[in-house]
């Protein structure tokens, strides 16, 4: 028999004790994975390569002020900018106001908005047709399949922000790499029918020419209205979506908090499977000195154990992660994050699984020791 | 004939190691669950406690939020004459026309720039709310740059004590007083007169919403659908308490991540809570035996297991719910979803959150337990003797 089928048969003798083992730290190294996974998404993650070319520039003060129309062709003067369009949040109602029928509205300038989201394609007939018509709206293909729109459809978005009532006609389906999910009009329609939107933008999406120039055209956007009347924060895209995964509060050390409770519980369940199963065995201890195994061996021989069994642990919660994640990425409105969440996964499980091998080395590290010190002598009297 | 408690109670003493491992097992679980909880109740606490049941708020037909435009100015002396209305000593209605706006201050550490809500309110604003404290000095005087700041403003920004100037909008404003809303969500607001916000953020024209105070109950629902029919008005009302409850949504995903979590630990801890008891039913063997030939029933044997294995539970309970009591009262912020402003609230020990995690504890030593407690009812006595 080798060491390592010793170790084996040892850590599946009592097989409801380590399935039972297995299956909790299982569970908490899930969560785990799974923090680590939006953590990665929220704060490692730097979107596309297009999506890192663009910055979004917002009134400084909040989101509910709105900027001046002009800002458009100012920000265009500036070197390294190839495209700026009004990328301004309708909210609104569509249907009803319940949230499996919220999506994401803005309105837009038709003639350079696909040139500026390159990810997003769309038929050149369809993009012609939207741009021909004031009244009309484009929209990501998996929500049209989502409310089975064809082009043609007529499309009622009832303001709230904007008191208009917006008769959109969808003129074209886009397709897009990333998830995406919006619908997107003209927003000349809202500046005509309302007074006080005329001439105003809620935000502007701005294309620079190279990633290299994103930091500094951002930087010359906001020197250039520092002291307007309506000055300017401007961020990568990135940036402006962290802007709202921080407004729930503390969101890092959320995570942080709950990653480590989640650690410490794995440490706990291992370290107590640990010491039932080796003060079961203070006679067998004896029994292996007396046969002459060392001390060295006998304790790599428990902390192997503890190791194999976090090990198989990990595994189990990092596999579950997987689909649990793939399940919320379907979800209708955090979904896109959660796709992210999900390509950062195999960064994560790996990491996952060290902290298993860790946590079983630690845990068992110390009753380890006490039972290879054990005397023989009083190693076989114990009566366990 | 039920076993003793003691039986169980020395039983778990005996084992002191095992014991405090599972207890604290557990008491991980719970600190999380109770921190989740103690965020939910705080939310609900700073939300929930601004309304008013006798306030009624007035905005722009289809708007949503204090922030989202205004009316024109010509509309509240129409507001003012609706029946119903309280009046303070002097007969003056009790309404107040009023603007929301953001501000950007910078926070005291220096970690980064805060919206933080501005609000202008009329003559009569401070007499519509109740339950106002003034902590430091005086409250602002009309047609004066002047603020008063909450409680929690003046820990966190730098220049808010009486007597400092702040800076926003388009110039220095002279801090006169410190106030304090009971926990509500006015605590993360800075006061000022309405004609003075307006002035400086060009809104003089019009206001952004008024605030109706009622005589009682029945008049404040008459007045949320007066405001409403009323054709020259074009406006809309609701309750303040029905305003603030729609911005408790704040915090709905902090409540889908709370039961993510709370359940993926709890199911690990029911696994680790089976095992302990598996482990003290085979030490345990021999005396579960002794204890059928003595005369106890299986009956009580699978009680006094399920019970060992809930007070093993409820300690690691206890031990949560204490760890986590220095957290109680710490404030933290989440912003507003409809403001886009910062909400500062405290994290609560509730007596509701203590009797969850008791309860939460509970269910798991119960489901934890069931299985080893009928395996060790159910074992032949002359092999357990045996062993």
């Amino acid at each position: 028999m080798t060491l390592a089928r010793f170790v084996r048969k040892n850590a599946f003798r009592n097989k409801r004790r380590s399935i039972l083992t297995v299956l909790s730290m299982a569970f908490s190294l899930l969560l785990l994975s799974f923090l680590m996974s939006v953590w990665r998404a929220f704060y490692i993650d730097q979107g596309s390569a297009e999506s890192a070319q663009r910055l979004i520039v917002r009134h400084k003060v909040s989101l509910a002020n709105f900027l001046p129309g002009f800002y458009r062709e100012k920000i265009h003067t500036i070197p390294a900018v190839v495209h700026v369009i009004p990328v301004n949040w309708f909210q609104g109602i569509y249907r009803d106001a319940k949230p499996e029928n919220f999506f994401a509205r803005f309105g837009t300038d038709p003639d350079e908005f696909f040139d500026t989201y390159k990810e997003l394609s769309i038929p050149a007939d369809q993009l012609d047709a939207w741009r021909k018509d004031r009244a009309g709206a484009v929209a990501d293909a998996a929500l049209a399949k989502k409310y089975g729109w064809k082009v043609g459809e007529r499309i009622v978005i009832t303001g709230d922000i904007y008191p208009i009532k917006l008769e959109l006609t969808l003129r074209g389906i886009f397709t897009s790499t990333q998830p995406n999910n919006a619908l997107y009009f003209n927003w000349k329609y809202v500046e005509e029918g309302l007074a006080f939107a005329k001439g105003h933008a809620g935000t502007f999406g701005i294309l620079v020419d190279s990633p290299q120039n994103v930091d500094r055209v951002a930087k010359a956007v906001d020197v250039m209205f520092a002291n307007a009347p309506e000055p300017t924060k401007t961020e990568t895209e990135k940036g402006f979506q962290l802007s709202f995964i921080n407004m729930l509060g503390n969101v890092k050390a959320f995570i942080m908090v709950i990653s480590l409770a989640a650690v410490f519980t794995i440490l706990l369940v291992s370290g107590n499977t640990m010491a039932m199963s080796i003060r079961e065995r203070t006679r067998e201890v004896a029994v292996l000195k007396t046969l002459g195994f060392r001390r060295q061996t006998i304790l790599g021989l428990f902390i192997g154990e503890a190791v194999a069994i976090a090990l198989l642990g990990g595994i189990c919660g990092t596999l579950v992660a997987y689909p649990l994640l793939l399940g919320m990425s379907q979800a209708p409105q955090l979904g896109g994050l959660f796709l992210v969440a999900l390509r950062e996964w195999k960064y994560v499980a790996p990491v996952a699984w060290g902290v298993a091998i860790a946590s079983g080395f630690l845990s068992s590290a110390i009753p380890a020791y006490g039972a290879s010190r054990t005397g023989i002598v009083d190693g076989l009297r114990h009566i366990g | 004939m039920a076993i003793p408690i003691t039986y169980n109670v020395r039983n778990m003493i005996l084992r002191k190691g095992l014991t405090l491992m599972t207890a604290l097992g557990i008491a991980l679980t719970v600190m999380t669950a109770v921190f989740l909880m103690m965020l939910l109740a705080g939310m609900r606490k700073a939300f929930v406690s601004s309304g008013d049941p006798l306030n009624v708020l007035v905005l722009r037909k289809g708007s949503t939020s204090e922030l989202a435009g205004g009316f024109t100015k010509d509309k509240l002396p129409i507001l003012r004459e609706l029946p119903g209305i309280a009046r303070d000593s002097h007969g003056d209605p009790l309404v107040s026309g009023e603007w929301v706006v953001v501000v950007v201050l910078p926070r005291k550490d220096g970690s980064g720039e805060v919206n933080v809500t501005l609000r202008g309110m009329g003559p009569q604003g401070l007499d519509v709310r109740r339950n106002l404290k003034l902590v430091e000095g005086q409250w602002f005087s009309s047609g004066q740059h002047e603020v008063v700041v909450s409680q929690s403003i003046h820990n966190r920004f730098s220049h808010t004590n009486v007597g400092d100037m702040l800076d926003f909008g388009k110039g220095p404003w002279k801090v006169t007083g410190i106030f304090d809303a009971g926990g509500s969500a006015y605590d993360s607001e800075i006061w000022g007169e309405v004609n003075q916000v307006a002035d400086q953020f060009n809104r003089q024209n019009a206001i952004g919403s008024a605030y109706l105070r009622a005589t009682d109950t029945v008049s404040a629902d008459a007045l949320v659908h007066r405001v409403a029919d009323d054709q020259r008005l074009e406006l809309e009302g609701m309750l303040e308490t029905t305003y603030y409850e729609k911005q408790t949504q704040s915090g709905a995903p902090i409540r889908f991540m709370g039961y993510i979590v709370g359940l993926t630990m709890a199911i690990g801890s029911i696994f680790a809570a089976a095992n302990t008891m598996y482990a003290a039913v085979a030490y345990r063997s021999r005396e579960i035996a002794t204890l059928r030939v003595i005369g106890f029933r299986k009956g009580s044997i699978v009680m006094s297991f399920v019970f060992e294995s809930v007070l093993l539970a409820l300690l690691g309970a206890a031990a949560g719910i204490v760890l986590m009591l220095p957290f109680n009262g710490m404030s933290t912020g989440t912003s507003n979803s409809v403001t886009f402003s910062e909400v500062v609230f405290s994290l609560r020990i509730t007596l509701g959150v203590v009797g969850y995690a008791v309860l939460f504890a509970v269910v798991m030593g119960l489901i934890g337990g069931v299985a080893p407690a009928w395996g060790a009812a159910r074992r032949e006595i002359l092999a357990s003797l045996r062993d």
